[in-house]
């Protein structure tokens, strides 16, 4: 393994860790909030015991979270050195607010995870929101930051020069909406999906089921919600893509050849060499109606891109693919349990239905990992879009292969973990949570 | 003007790294050397000081970071080139140790068995990741950092693995363990408790004064000018005088076992003077070089809008972060009044 791969391999392995502790860490809370207020409201126990448990994973997942965000913040140096030195004081505004938006959260949860007993409710329950307000803020700030290097703004590169920088402008670049209003949105649908998901396994295993049944409603209501929002999203995020990195988005699609009418590729193997999908299925103009809200518009394709300037097309067409996929299924679901719940039936004593979204709990995490490989696996072979390529970037230090493996093994080892101590926690939920009084 | 404010930022922000973060780390270095038969009581208390807090200690490390790689990215680069692999070694003792203190305190299960396995990883990766630090720190500022060394051992080996560097390493996890023996010691009302916490104290106080002693040893044989650097200008040299009379001070409260506030403050203004006096000896190189060149705070920043816009979101970050920073403390202080 070479460098350059081992270093984007590391890289790709951190964030795709990251990304899930961070998501679940920042969507939690708001759910924890949710039930923290019903229970202060209706004085029913089972949702202070929902809250309890639930704020046990947040924990979790928070400091792994933490550690892994720590982890990046010094591997974009460590393995990028040559993109840090000119990118940091562009983009770099984003991050510093990320910086305080993470230590208001970190202040906000001592608060509330050792708070039961110790603060006023309401100002213990104003900790948690705190928790989750601040978990989103940092969110959209981070994606912020990524979005710059999709969409590079507030800076003139001139004979290699980045000179007249202005990091506001660069933090409010014309993606950042589009895209932190997808992450926040998936964050959201993943994470409601998944904690449904194991509450539903419970309740099919006829086990505490006042407890799971509320837990799950309120993980559901929002991840369902999220999930049928997020369709309209994905739209403005690829008709930003269109606009500003065509190379992208042809990627995404497959698409080769710069034609009107452009068709639509569903599914198919993508052959590179011979410029074309095989086994997919087309439909006419859909891609000319879907970036140009117009059938006939014509779309420019790979070939207008010169090849040395292309991403692998394979892996973003797959990933590109996958996330769609999920999304539709997911929209779906959260379709029919809002029809279901108009309709006022019984849902969680069906099987049919319990199984459904206990198969569909890593759903949303997997669609969540595909659609961050064709963000970054479609912007190569640049770090920032147009200007800088990522082979520019890389640390001169030699094996850091090597210290692939080892973060391998080590992030390896931390899902393992972390799966075990949820096991746990949800098998003492009986003795633990769901007593008259839940000990925090 | 607002490069002076950032700069201040990053100086406060690596000062309480060391006085809230590593007591932290103290706190496991503590468990590590304490024996087996008062493990769990030691490990009670200061699972009380420091669960709520701990987390939020030790986002003065991303603070520095930020400020280094949005204010000073060529100094923060250079260093990530150079000290790759120390920062590395720190960066999976901060992994290993807040996870591993967090799965500790919360797994549902606490059977002896996984618990002794937290336990473990958590008091080494407490030694390793302040050792480290100190490394970092020591390499940065003695001048064995080497550019134009062009085989792997001398460019990303011997920059950070000598005997000045490790003896700093060393010197720092003597002063977490010092410090948090004494933060510990107004935790508890309990005589034989406060005595045993005192006594440890002491002997940490004693290995840093030896670690201390190395220190100046290595310098010697590395050729850094330690001596000179602190005793070369009024402000290192005051600063080292006032740490010297402080120790005296602590050393005559601690014995009569009286005002354990007191004790705290002393002993965070004797790290607080170790740092003022090598930082103000070197200001404003931040890494020096093995031609003798460095890199300044004041010339190796950012443009000036990204500084501007540095300081100012540092200001107003702060106006959020203290009064809820102070509340968070007082919120868990209050408790035993």
């Amino acid at each position: 393994m070479d460098d350059f791969l081992a270093a984007r391999s590391q890289m790709a392995l951190s964030l795709g860790f990251h990304i899930i502790y961070s998501c679940i860490g920042m969507v939690m809370p708001v759910f924890m909030a949710i039930s923290h207020y019903k229970w202060i409201k209706t004085q029913d126990p089972v949702y202070k015991n929902i809250t309890v448990a639930w704020s046990k994973g947040v924990a979790i997942f928070f400091a792994t979270g933490a550690v892994s965000g720590t982890m990046l913040s010094f591997e974009l140096g460590l393995l990028w050195p040559g993109f840090m030195k000119h990118a940091g004081p562009i983009f770099g505004m984003p991050f510093s607010l990320e910086g305080v938006a993470f230590f208001i959260e970190a202040i906000a949860l001592g608060l509330f995870l050792y708070g039961w007993n110790k603060l006023n409710n309401w100002v213990h329950w104003t900790a948690g929101v705190i928790v989750g307000i601040s978990g989103v803020a940092s969110g959209i700030l981070v994606v912020s930051a990524n979005s710059w290097m999709n969409s590079p703004s507030g800076f003139d590169f001139v004979n290699g020069q980045y000179i007249n920088i202005d990091p506001i402008k660069a933090m409010f670049n014309k993606a950042w909406f589009s895209e932190s209003l997808h992450m926040i949105i998936a964050a959201f649908s993943a994470t409601g999906f998944a904690v449904a998901g194991i509450h539903a396994l419970m309740i099919y295993r006829k086990k505490n089921i006042a407890f799971h049944t509320k837990a799950f409603k309120i993980a559901i209501i929002f991840g369902a919600a999220a999930a049928i929002l997020q369709p309209f999203s994905g739209d403005l995020s690829a008709k930003n893509a269109a606009k500003r990195q065509p190379a992208k988005l042809a990627a995404m699609e497959a698409y080769f050849h710069t034609q009107e009418y452009a068709p639509l590729v569903i599914g198919g193997i993508p052959d590179t060499a011979a410029k074309k999908v095989n086994y997919g299925l087309e439909i006419p103009g859909l891609l000319s109606f879907l970036v140009h809200d117009n059938f006939k518009t014509q779309v420019n394709g790979l070939d207008k891109i010169p090849v040395k300037n292309q991403p692998p097309v394979a892996v973003t067409h797959y990933a590109f693919q996958i996330m769609v996929g999920i999304g539709v299924l997911m929209m779906l679901m959260g379709g029919i349990y809002f029809y279901e719940l108009w309709k006022k039936k019984d849902l969680l004593s069906k099987p049919w239905f319990l199984k459904t979204f206990i198969w569909a709990t890593p759903l949303g995490f997997i669609a969540l990992e595909a659609g961050w490989t064709v963000t970054e696996v479609g912007r190569q072979p640049w770090i920032i879009q147009g200007v800088m390529r990522t082979s520019e970037a890389v640390t001169p230090m030699p094996g850091i292969q090597y210290s692939f493996y080892l973060f391998s093994f080590i992030y390896f080892s931390l899902s393992v973990a972390v799966i075990f101590l949820l096991k746990r926690q949800i098998q003492m939920v009986p003795e633990l949570y769901d007593r008259k009084t839940a000990q925090p | 003007m607002m490069l002076y404010i950032v700069i201040l930022f990053l100086f406060a922000a690596i000062t309480l790294y060391f006085l809230l973060g590593g007591a932290d780390f103290g706190a496991g270095i503590i468990e590590l050397f304490t024996s087996t038969d008062n493990k769990h009581r030691t490990r009670n208390i200061m699972y009380q000081a420091i669960g709520p807090i701990w987390e939020a200690n030790h986002m003065w490390l991303i603070i520095t970071v930020v400020v280094l790689f949005v204010g000073f990215p060529v100094i923060y680069s250079e260093m990530c080139i150079y000290l790759h692999i120390p920062l590395l070694v720190m960066l999976l003792g901060v992994i290993a140790r807040g996870t591993a203190f967090s799965f500790r305190n919360y797994d549902a299960i606490k059977d002896e068995k996984t618990q002794a396995f937290y336990t473990h990883i958590f008091v080494y990766s407490s030694f390793v990741t302040p050792l480290f630090l100190g490394i970092i720190a020591g390499s940065a500022l003695s001048g064995q950092i080497d550019p134009k060394a062009t085989d792997f051992l001398h460019a990303y080996i011997f920059s950070w693995f000598n005997w000045f560097s490790v003896s700093v390493g060393f010197f720092t996890v003597a002063l977490c363990g010092f410090l948090a023996a004494i933060y510990i010691v107004g935790e508890t009302e309990d005589v034989d408790e406060i005595k045993r916490y005192i006594r440890k104290a002491k002997i940490m106080n004693i290995a840093a004064v030896i670690c201390g002693a190395l220190v100046f040893l290595a310098s010697h044989f590395e050729h850094v000018h330690l001596a000179s650097w602190i005793f070369g200008n009024p402000v290192s040299l005051v600063s080292v005088i006032a740490a010297t009379i402080s120790l005296v001070v602590l050393y005559l409260i601690i014995s009569h076992r009286r005002n354990r506030q007191w004790i705290r403050v002393l002993a965070a203004f004797q790290v607080c003077m170790i740092l003022i006096s090598v930082g103000f000896s070197r200001f404003p190189r931040f890494v020096i070089f093995k031609d003798g060149s460095s890199m300044s705070l004041l010339t190796e920043h950012a443009n000036s809008n990204s500084i501007d816009d540095l300081g100012i979101g540092l200001l107003v970050g702060s106006l959020f972060i203290l009064p809820a920073l102070g509340y968070l403390y007082y919120a868990f202080k209050k408790k035993d009044r």
